[in-house]
């Protein structure tokens, strides 16, 4: 069976982003839901499906009934997911999945966590530290940006990608963070200044990487059928799929080409629609360089070309597809993996047509793509401000 | 505050020869008797068939870099005297990459496809780790 069209998101919420001195990570979960619940006039007694993201600042051993209990309410279907920044959006596609079989109706999938204030910088190290192989990794010291500064490089190499295309992506979702008064980072850059910011590891510059936030962000899931009973229009999921091909970055099968290649064309084919027909993209942007891996994996552009893509002006909004329209990770929020989900509510505004200055015309249909690890796991959404024709 | 060391691979069964081989100047690769794969780092099982009848053969010790970067922010406070260091994923000659650290070459000598060779660094009386050079060191 194909969970084309089956589920909706009727509700949405989005906490505030950066420093939020006094917020714990499961008050700002639990805040995110309560604004996506309000957000869909539903009461917390109607969420029979719950998945939360662990967070890294106060791990849970069982983080999903953790939130359970803090919000008193008994999920039927409930689970902690962990898949990095693709973790939200397979959460809606499980949840999809879980509505299709009966499972349950209406799932809340809330995320948040306080990297920015809640981090000893003892701790902060420990975070980088582990992300690595432990043994065969960790010895030499790279830290994450490092790990995606040789995604980077191997794309240079292989295409004559450059510095300036990199920068471009910064440039671009900071215009459009420009736009949007939820966003962090809202002073416009240029090429220059991203060049000129330090090299943290080289080629990535500052400004090539993504924040680091405090905030949350929730959805509300519910079966298409009683989707239109809800006060705002839904919107229809079209499309998913993941694809996953290692976790440590020393043992990807191609430092250039990553498993969204499989989760974009699983999630196109379920919805039956090509990247031609998607008006706008939110893209997991925790660097720069992965937005243009991801722009060519989706079947945007040709392999290779994403530079020139961006170079352009395709992503910017006016172009023929606005990527990252809230600002993205870049300069809207990164509060860890709860990030991808800032993506996905902003698809969801974007479709309800309520996004303000940095609305996309007409927009119809919109991808949302997460990935977690070092390339390693991925989720694409296709998502539809109409429930698709049987 | 307390500093946190550098951090150090812990041999297990399966990974002992292979640090033994480090600590002997010699970089050990597994091969799978059944399907003949050639893989590191080490594990139980082959990658590939999962076999878990894995043999041990001693690697050229060359290869070239798939990629690399120059480490400017230190990962911890661990490694903040080394800053700049480099750091890359080398393709050995038998075909199985791995990451290693980069001796004896500046960053503008580096790219991609330089060949290197393996040298030892040792961490502790049991450890040393793998690094590379650029092949044909003086």
């Amino acid at each position: 069976m194909s969970l084309r069209g089956v589920a909706a998101i009727v509700g949405v919420g989005d906490t505030p982003v950066g420093k939020l001195p006094g917020w714990t990570p499961t008050e700002l979960c639990v805040e995110a839901a309560r604004l996506a619940l309000a957000d869909a006039a539903l009461d917390k007694s109607a969420i029979d499906g719950l998945v939360t993201c662990d967070s890294m600042v106060e791990p849970h051993m069982y983080h999903a009934e953790m939130i359970a209990q803090t919000m008193q309410i008994r999920p039927r279907w409930c689970m902690t997911l962990s898949a990095g920044g693709a973790t939200n959006l397979a959460a809606v596609h499980h949840a999809a999945a879980a509505i299709a079989t009966g499972q349950c109706t209406t799932v809340l999938i809330s995320a948040a966590d306080t990297l920015r204030t809640g981090l000893s910088p003892e701790r902060a190290q420990a975070q980088m530290t582990s992300t690595g192989d432990p043994d065969f990794e960790a010895p030499y010291g790279l830290p994450v940006p490092g790990s995606y500064a040789l995604i980077a490089r191997a794309h240079m190499h292989a295409f004559g990608t450059t510095e300036e295309q990199f920068a471009r992506v910064a440039v671009t979702t900071r215009a459009h963070a420009a736009l949007n008064p939820a966003a962090e980072k809202r002073t416009p850059i240029t090429v220059g200044d991203v060049l000129a910011s330090r090299l943290i590891a080289d080629p990535l510059h500052l400004l090539d990487c993504s924040l680091v936030s405090d905030g949350g962000a929730a959805v509300v899931v519910g079966g298409a059928d009683r989707a239109r009973d809800r006060p705002n229009p839904p919107v229809y999921l079209l499309g998913a799929g993941e694809g996953r091909s290692h976790e440590h970055v020393s043992r990807a099968p191609s430092l250039v080409e990553s498993a969204a290649r499989e989760s974009g064309r699983r999630a196109f084919d379920m919805a039956r629609l090509g990247p031609a027909d998607v008006d706008f993209a939110e893209l997991y942007d925790c660097f720069t360089p992965v937005v243009l891996i991801e722009l060519e994996d989706l079947g945007f552009c040709p392999k290779g070309e994403a530079g020139r893509f961006v170079e352009d002006g395709h992503t910017a909004l006016g172009g023929s597809l606005p990527t990252n329209t809230h600002g993205g990770l870049l300069s809207h929020a990164h509060p860890g993996n709860p990030g991808s989900m800032f993506g996905l509510t902003e698809a969801v505004r974007q479709l309800r047509r309520t996004a303000g200055r940095r609305q996309v015309p007409d927009a119809q249909i919109g991808l949302v793509h997460g990935q977690g690890g070092i390339l390693s796991s991925h989720c694409t959404l296709i998502l539809g401000r109409e429930a698709p024709r049987p | 505050m307390t500093t946190p060391g550098k951090p150090l691979p812990v041999p297990t069964v399966v990974t002992a020869p292979y640090w033994e081989g480090c600590r002997r100047g010699e970089l050990r690769l597994q091969r799978c008797t059944a399907c003949g794969a050639l893989q590191l780092p080490p594990q139980r099982h082959c990658r590939r068939c999962l076999g878990d009848a894995l043999a041990w053969q001693p690697a050229a010790g060359t290869g070239r870099i798939t990629s690399w970067t120059v480490v400017r922010h230190p990962v911890s406070t661990a490694f903040a005297a080394h800053v700049p260091y480099i750091v890359a994923i080398v393709a050995l000659d038998e075909g199985p990459t791995m990451m290693a650290g980069i001796r004896d070459c500046t960053p503008d000598a580096m790219h991609v496809g330089l060949r290197v060779e393996v040298l030892f660094e040792e961490r502790s009386d049991a450890i040393a780790l793998p690094y590379f050079r650029p092949a044909n060191h003086a």
